[in-house]
């Protein structure tokens, strides 16, 4: 469990993380959103202290991350980017078996790792180990890219906008390759984006935040039934809302569902 | 035409001596630009900590670079006196900047994603820098290593003037006795020499970026 106590962060005299206090369970997919500039990087990037905050603590199973080593701890929880960002002059092989090797694996079970993490996602080994990063396409460069934040199979993995690079076709098929890789591994993942339809596909919650303080936190359905003032409103888009509440009412037939509302949780402090 | 004829007729004749020289040459050439390589590119390492010092640092190879060869040379006689050593340290000065330069340019040019990439996986800086911004930056720093060689060959012929050996010895021995033969002699195995070390680290520099060629999509 990662547990935020009263974290803020102030760059250059803004304040831009501010007393954030934030539970997230263990083998929950836990998606934070909002739009730019919101803090949501910022955040997930303080669980493995490659932002320091400047004020507050994080625990992860009860214990001040602040105090322990920060390279250890990066080892332990795994990391994807946006760019994704293979190391051009490693193989995939080499790529993948990174932080095993950091932790001093032995490279047999290093091997065995990699052949079935590739197996998992539908990368045939004998084909792509010893290829280069430039001889694979977007997709299944970040599907290595996934594969390569669990090698060592940590207990927690970090995601920053992993699908947003990809084209809509491709993104869609690793959306729905992840959400059943999840179901399978149970990780507690962390996962930053600004895309709703992604964040309503895969998260079990979803986090919405806005100018560094969090504005909603719920289960998708939750968050469509009930959400908490005009900019969640905004944020999902009426059009969206009135598509998604129709798929979660299937009892109600939609002529049914009635005008929009700001939900019971209307003393959520927006605007 | 008849001369060139005389200049390979005295290449035979004299071949064991213009092959010692030859060898000369090049062990001065090499042994500036690797204990140049073994200064600078820790110096450089350190510059991408510290923007101070790769101020001053680059403010003074550059000076370095402006002196002219003979000059510089005579600076270094003062203090070493005659001889290899004086040659030597010469040419390391000419071949920090280039070395410095692209070792440095070739750091800071890594792709920072790959470096917090890197950073987030739990390398330690050392790890970070050994595994991934130096074989990164190798290509880059390749050039350099490549012209400071090129440098060093050329200014080594002038090596001779503080009682260095080389193929400036013959190249001079012949202008003072205005023998055409001598100085091309002296001074085509010079430029034989430049252009082949210039053709074999290209091939290295080549080598080293291997990744960057290979493209194979399906």
């Amino acid at each position: 469990m990662i547990r935020f106590h009263n974290v803020s962060k102030t760059i250059n005299q803004v304040q831009v993380i501010k007393g954030l206090d934030l539970q997230i369970r263990e083998g929950e997919l836990f998606v934070l959103i909002g739009p730019s500039g919101c803090g949501k990087t910022t955040t997930m990037k303080m669980i493995n202290r490659l932002v320091e905050p400047s004020s507050g603590t994080i625990e992860i199973n009860g214990e001040d991350i602040s105090k322990k080593d920060p390279v250890q701890l990066r080892r332990n929880i795994g990391y994807v980017i946006q760019q994704i960002a293979l190391f051009p002059h490693m193989t995939i092989g080499q790529n993948v078996s990174i932080v095993p090797k950091l932790k001093n694996v032995p490279s047999q079970e290093c091997e065995r790792r990699v052949d079935e993490l590739l197996d998992l996602v539908g990368l045939d080994p004998k084909k792509f180990k010893d290829r280069y990063p430039s001889e694979l396409s977007g997709g299944q460069q970040q599907r290595v890219g996934v594969i390569r934040a669990m090698a060592a199979d940590p207990p927690i993995i970090l995601m920053d906008e992993p699908f947003s690079a990809l084209d809509p076709i491709t993104r869609e098929q690793l959306q729905d390759e992840f959400v059943r890789l999840q179901k399978a591994i149970k990780k507690t993942i962390v996962f930053v984006t600004h895309d709703m339809d992604e964040a309503l596909k895969i998260a079990d919650r979803i986090c919405l935040m806005k100018d560094g303080s969090i504005v909603q936190i719920d289960k998708p359905a939750q968050l469509l039934q009930n959400p908490a003032g005009e900019f969640v409103i905004e944020f999902i888009g009426p059009k969206r809302l009135q598509k998604h509440l129709r798929e979660y009412n299937t009892s109600q037939p939609p002529g049914e569902i009635g005008p929009l509302q700001t939900g019971t949780s209307k003393s959520g402090g927006v605007r | 035409m008849n001369t060139l004829m005389d200049v390979l007729r005295y290449m035979i004749n004299d071949w064991e001596n213009i092959l010692t020289i030859t060898g000369e040459h090049l062990y001065m050439s090499l042994s500036g630009v690797v204990l140049a390589a073994i200064a600078g590119v820790p110096t450089a390492v350190l510059m991408t900590r510290n923007q101070k010092l790769a101020v001053s640092v680059q403010a003074v190879v550059n000076m370095i670079q402006t002196i002219p060869n003979l000059a510089l040379l005579l600076i270094v006689m003062i203090f070493f006196g005659l001889g290899y050593t004086t040659a030597i340290i010469a040419l390391i000065c000419y071949s920090l900047l280039p070395i410095i330069q692209n070792t440095y340019t070739g750091l800071q040019n890594v792709d920072p994603h790959l470096i917090e990439a890197g950073k987030g996986m739990g390398m330690t800086p050392m790890q970070l820098l050994v595994k991934v911004k130096i074989p990164l930056a190798l290509p880059v720093m390749m050039a350099g290593f490549r012209v400071a060689t090129v440098i060093c060959i050329g200014v080594a012929t002038i090596a001779t003037f503080v009682g260095a050996g080389g193929l400036g010895q013959l190249i001079f021995r012949g202008i003072l006795s205005t023998d055409d033969v001598k100085i091309l002699a002296g001074s085509i195995p010079a430029a034989c020499l430049a252009v082949g070390v210039d053709f074999l680290l290209k091939w290295v520099e080549k080598r080293s970026g291997f990744y960057l060629h290979k493209v194979r999509n399906e």
